[in-house]
């Protein structure tokens, strides 16, 4: 397509100059899915700032200090944030064609990811079994939809970490499932950055 | 702003008439494109009606809020205000009376209303005499209105609460001094009194005919609020 | 095993709603008896359903709107009739019971799904040909956002038929629409509904504004992308922004109904309050979602139809990035009177009040760009004069109302309702209706017929202003939105006036209908052999009516604004010497079988039916998983192909 603007006019030379026409399909993709990554991000806020709201509404019921146990949430953010760098990894090697590596790193993505998830349901069971479910007060629905979000996209990720790495076990690194490997990965890290969110302002302030 | 709207209209029409094809007589300057002069009026002149209208709507703001108390030399008359499914009750919590789907007050007299609501979110609205605000349960506002003259004003609800909102009306009398303290000697103790147990059957979904209770529990507005959000009352109400 | 579901959620007690279901079932039915009788699934399947080209896309999003105008007006027609009999002690036809579901629909119909595939058609359709692009960034993606919107209108629909809808208005207000008040399924079909639309209209978002920024021609820089796609790439933007929030709080509300939670509720600590700001802090950008297309449209037509270039592009790109911005700043306006205090209403009033100035500065432009031009009458242009003038009507009481002490006692009257109407009416449908008649030439290759075009404009027109004036009047008269019956019988003339308006418009609905029906029978002496009937500026015009799959055999070089224009001055409109082979995404059932599987998941979900409900949602994935399995393969279209193509395309008396 370039070419054949090159062999028009000067005017079109610097037309081209001026924009160089669509962008190469890697970028495309990658684009699209920040985009979608900062309207997630939208929807997590709606629910930040639900939970800003209603988080001193605990209706007579046990409130953040009572409730939250800082040593469980340590080690579920170390487990996510060290996925994060297998995650890394793993798309480093996959767009190097190293398969061992790919599938050695994404399987430690997918365990810490699901110890992560592990860790959040039990402090979940543990909650409800105390009565301090997410129908006890509006604090309690605020915490359990702010937090168990966060888990349904953590446990989506993980299913679609599954579904990639069939797909490059069947057919080898493929350019678009590279691609697809790439929005993972980007959607994986942006999960914990909501996380550190997540840790800050309901886990660290509320236990205060 | 009529006097940026009309032009405006005038002269599309007018050039939408002027400038159509068929007349030859019209000048044509398809160049036309830009024109530093237009783009500084056309700015200008709508950012000088906004800012004439933001000091409207800011001092208007203030001078109307509803929770301002009117200023007066008579005694402001209290008035708690419950809008129910689908009916309206008014406490009067000094006079120990309550009244429903009816508003009985003193002409030239400052009205400080609490209101709240028993069920879902309605508005208290009385156009004659000032704002709306909306009712919520659980939580109270503040509204402050008065009748300048005697006289009778229809009231209602402005927000939508279901099935019998249509009916959610209620006359307010504003009456002289001396005819308001005549009703008030004529409704106290008269007619039913009006406790947590009463008030339960008023609840119940439904419409209701104007009224009064000539007794009223000692708290009974703020034991209305606090059950409506869930709350284990704050103060006894028998 | 069938969760709530009994035989007696279809109303066959209840003669109106039964008529009604009737109705929409035995038209539904015979539609598809019809479609089957005639063979035409085959058709159908291949060059629609599965269909991932932006361009039947388009259509198919302005098929779905139109479709729902009729529900939706419908609706209205019922409203009205209802308003102008029930007056002193008079209870009328309809039962409150269902004329609470009646506003409730019109208003969920026509804003989801009328209002919002009209101008996600329209862009669909126009945006990838005014860039100069090949379709939109991710096809398939498109398609899903398609048949998802469609769902959602789907099961509003079915609501009719089976059970009932919701009778809280058409933004569901807790504590109304939370559990304890509204316990039957009207406010689970709405809200599914729109859940599921919604994530179809935010996809459509991402879809369209990744095209704009991406797969731009070479040399349109941004200041050469025409005004159309300026106002899209800001609406796609606002979309972005604001439907994560409805979600967000729909989601909010169905865990309060479904799973006993606390967050609007009366008791346990909810608040009301974080509903009104939430949903309205998306319901304020989402008029502009609405309305910024259509000033497009406008800009666009009135350029065309003057012969003149758009007056004054620079700051027409000024207003519209700023209308964008600012529409995050006003929400409050909505509910002046919920008590936030003096200081608060005052400053949203005063920030809506400013979003009035580059809104004034678009209509000044098109007054300018009319000026020293040289109209041509036709449709397109009437909808925009007539809009021009309504516009600022409903721009003026908008104003009004944004001062806040005036809108303490206009609030939720009538007069609120007929300013949106006003700027809706006068802004999004004439927008609407005015892009359907410019480009139906470019989509269909034959254009409309122009006196029933003329006709179903005047009707719109004197019929809005019929309709709507008394409502006005009957605002500062203080007559409140939503009564199904009222006491004063001074307002009885005023809402028959309004009644004859909703007919009139009922006549312009019937001349669209006319108009649609007459150009297909007629359409071998209206045919556009040019590809530019209205002597366009812009790049859609460049191609054959209708375009080919791939739109363009060459990606155009653009020197300047008003691309096409800048092309027919300078001549160059010969075939190419050298064409290269183009791939063109193959058809894909992705969308249209996701979309069945969510129909499943939404209507198991309004009626408690489980298992059903995780059947359907595992389909749902298992769908999207297996078309995702499956490399996608593209179609290629040959160098000679598309040679013959250009070359019939652009002297067509030749071959």
């Amino acid at each position: 397509m370039s070419a054949q603007a090159a062999a028009l006019d000067p005017g079109a030379q610097a037309a081209v100059h001026v924009h160089s026409g669509p962008a190469p399909v890697r970028i495309v993709v990658a684009y699209g899915f920040w985009i979608f990554l900062l309207s997630d991000i939208i929807l997590f806020s709606a629910l930040f700032a639900s939970y800003a709201v209603l988080h001193g509404h605990t209706a007579g019921g046990p409130s953040g200090r009572e409730l939250f146990e800082l040593r469980h949430v340590g080690v579920e953010t170390l487990s996510l944030l060290f996925s994060s760098y297998t995650c890394g990894l793993a798309l480093y090697a996959a767009e190097r064609r190293q398969l061992r590596a790919f599938y050695v790193c994404a399987a430690l993505t997918f365990a810490l990811g699901a110890t992560f998830l592990a860790l959040e349901l039990q402090e979940f069971a543990g909650l409800i079994a105390r009565g301090a479910g997410p129908s006890r007060s509006a604090f309690l629905s605020a915490f359990f939809s702010l937090v168990g979000l966060h888990g349904a996209h953590v446990t989506t990720g993980l299913l679609w970490l599954t579904f990639l790495v069939a797909q490059i076990a069947h057919r080898g690194p493929r350019d678009f499932v590279l691609r697809r490997l790439l929005c993972f990965s980007l959607f994986w890290h942006a999960l914990d950055i909501i996380w550190v969110a997540l840790l800050s302002l309901v886990y660290l302030m509320g236990a205060r | 702003m009529l006097v940026v709207v009309v032009p405006v209209i005038l002269l599309t029409l007018g050039f939408a008439w002027w400038y159509r094809a068929s007349n030859s007589r019209a000048a044509y300057e398809p160049g036309w494109v830009y024109s530093g002069q237009i783009e500084m009026v056309i700015w200008a002149i709508p950012a000088m009606v906004v800012i004439l209208l933001a000091g409207v709507g800011w001092t208007g703001s203030h001078q109307l809020d509803p929770a301002q108390k009117l200023a007066s030399e008579a005694k402001p008359l209290r008035i708690q205000g419950v809008s129910l499914d689908w009916k309206w009750l008014f406490i009067y919590p000094d006079q120990g009376i309550a009244t429903v789907n009816q508003l009985v007050i003193p002409a030239g007299t400052p009205i400080e209303f609490l209101l709240s609501s028993g069920s879902v979110m309605d508005a208290f609205f009385v156009p004659q005499l000032g704002s709306q605000i909306y009712t919520m349960p659980g939580m109270s506002v503040r509204l402050n209105l008065m009748a300048q003259s005697a006289g009778e004003y229809p009231g209602f609800s402005s927000q939508f609460s279901g099935d019998g909102f249509s009916d959610m009306r209620f006359m307010v009398h504003a009456l002289s001094a001396a005819q308001f303290s005549g009703w008030l000697e004529r409704s106290r103790g008269s007619g039913a009194a009006l406790d947590t147990g009463s008030f339960a059957g008023l609840a119940a979904p439904g419409t209701a005919p104007a009224g009064v209770y000539g007794s009223v529990a000692p708290h009974l507005y703020e034991w209305i609020v606090d059950t409506t959000a869930g709350l284990p009352a704050q103060r006894e109400a028998p | 095993m069938f969760g709530k579901l009994t035989w007696q959620a279809i109303p066959f007690d209840q003669p109106i709603p039964m008529a009604a279901s009737l109705f929409v079932t035995v038209g539904i039915f015979s539609v598809l008896g019809l479609v089957t009788w005639k063979g035409w699934w085959p058709y159908l399947w291949r060059e629609w359903l599965t269909s991932v080209d932006h361009k039947r896309i388009g259509v198919m999003y302005v098929v779905l709107a139109l479709v729902l105008l009729l529900r939706g007006f419908i609706d209205a027609i019922m409203m009205r009739s209802q308003q102008a009999v029930a007056a002193g002690g008079a209870q009328g036809y309809l039962p409150p019971e269902h004329y609470d579901q009646i506003f409730s629909a019109h208003g969920t119909i026509m804003i989801f799904f009328m209002a919002m595939p009209l101008m996600i058609g329209l862009m669909n359709f126009v945006v990838p040909l005014q860039i100069g692009a090949r379709d939109v960034a991710f096809p398939v993606l498109n398609a899903i956002s398609l048949w998802l919107t469609a769902t959602g209108a789907l099961l509003v629909n079915v609501s009719l038929v089976v059970g009932n809808f919701a009778r809280t208005g058409w933004l569901a207000y807790p504590p109304l629409s939370e559990l304890r008040f509204s316990p039957d399924v009207g406010v689970d079909y709405y809200l599914w509904a729109l859940q599921i639309s919604g994530v179809g209209t935010l996809l459509a978002g991402i879809n369209m504004v990744t095209t704009i920024l991406k797969l731009r021609a070479p040399g349109m820089s941004y200041m050469r992308m025409p005004v159309f796609c300026w106002t899209a790439l800001c609406s796609n933007m606002l979309i972005i922004a604001a439907f994560p929030i409805l979600t967000a709080t729909f989601g909010m509300l169905l865990l309060d109904r479904y799973a006993g939670m606390h967050f609007f509720t009366n008791g346990g600590g909810g608040n009301m309050m974080l509903y009104i700001n939430l949903i309205w802090a998306w319901g304020h950008p989402e008029v502009y979602i609405l309305i910024l297309p259509a000033f497009g449209v406008f800009s666009e037509v009135i350029a065309t139809f003057s012969g003149k270039p758009l007056f004054g592009y620079r700051s027409m790109v000024g207003a519209t990035l700023a209308i964008c911005v600012l529409s995050f700043t006003v929400w409050l306006h909505h509910f002046f009177t919920m008590g936030a205090g003096a200081d608060v209403n005052a400053f949203f009033g005063i920030m809506s009040m400013i979003i009035a100035v580059p809104t004034g500065v678009k209509v000044f432009n098109w007054l300018f760009t009319l000026y020293r031009g040289r109209i041509r009458y036709e449709p397109p242009v009437l909808w925009a004069i007539g809009f021009m003038v309504t516009f600022v009507i409903g721009g003026l009481t908008g104003v009004l109302l944004a001062v806040p002490p005036a809108d303490f006692v206009l609030h939720n009257s009538v007069f609120l309702v007929a300013h949106f109407h006003n700027v809706i009416i006068g802004g999004v449908v004439f927008g609407g209706l005015a892009g359907v008649n410019y480009w139906f030439p470019k989509a269909f290759g034959f254009t409309l017929d122009r006196r029933l075009g003329a006709l179903s404009f005047w009707c719109w027109l004197v019929g809005f202003y019929v309709a709507f004036m008394p409502l006005y009047a009957l605002g500062l008269l203080g007559m409140t939105r939503r009564l199904q019956h009222y006491a004063v019988r001074a307002w009885q003339p005023y809402l028959i006036v309004a009644e004859v308006g909703a007919l009139i418009i009922l006549c312009g609905i019937l001349a669209i209908i006319a108009q649609l029906v007459v150009s297909i029978r007629t359409r071998e002496q209206r045919r556009d052999l040019s590809g530019d009937p209205w002597n366009g500026r812009t790049l859609e015009w460049s191609t054959a009516s209708p375009p080919p799959a791939y739109n363009f055999a060459v990606l155009p070089t653009v020197t300047s604004l008003d691309a096409f224009w800048t092309m027919k001055e300078s001549g160059v409109r010969a075939p190419a010497e050298h064409y290269e082979p183009i791939e063109v995404p193959a058809n894909s059932a992705n969308g249209f079988i996701t979309a069945f599987f969510a129909v499943i998941t939404g209507f198991s979900l309004i009626w408690h039916i489980w298992w059903l409900a995780i059947l359907g949602l595992v389909c749902a994935a298992l769908t999207l998983m297996a078309f995702g399995w499956i490399e996608r393969h593209e179609i290629e279209v040959s160098a000679e192909e598309l040679a013959a193509a250009e070359r019939a395309h652009l002297r067509p008396e030749v071959s």
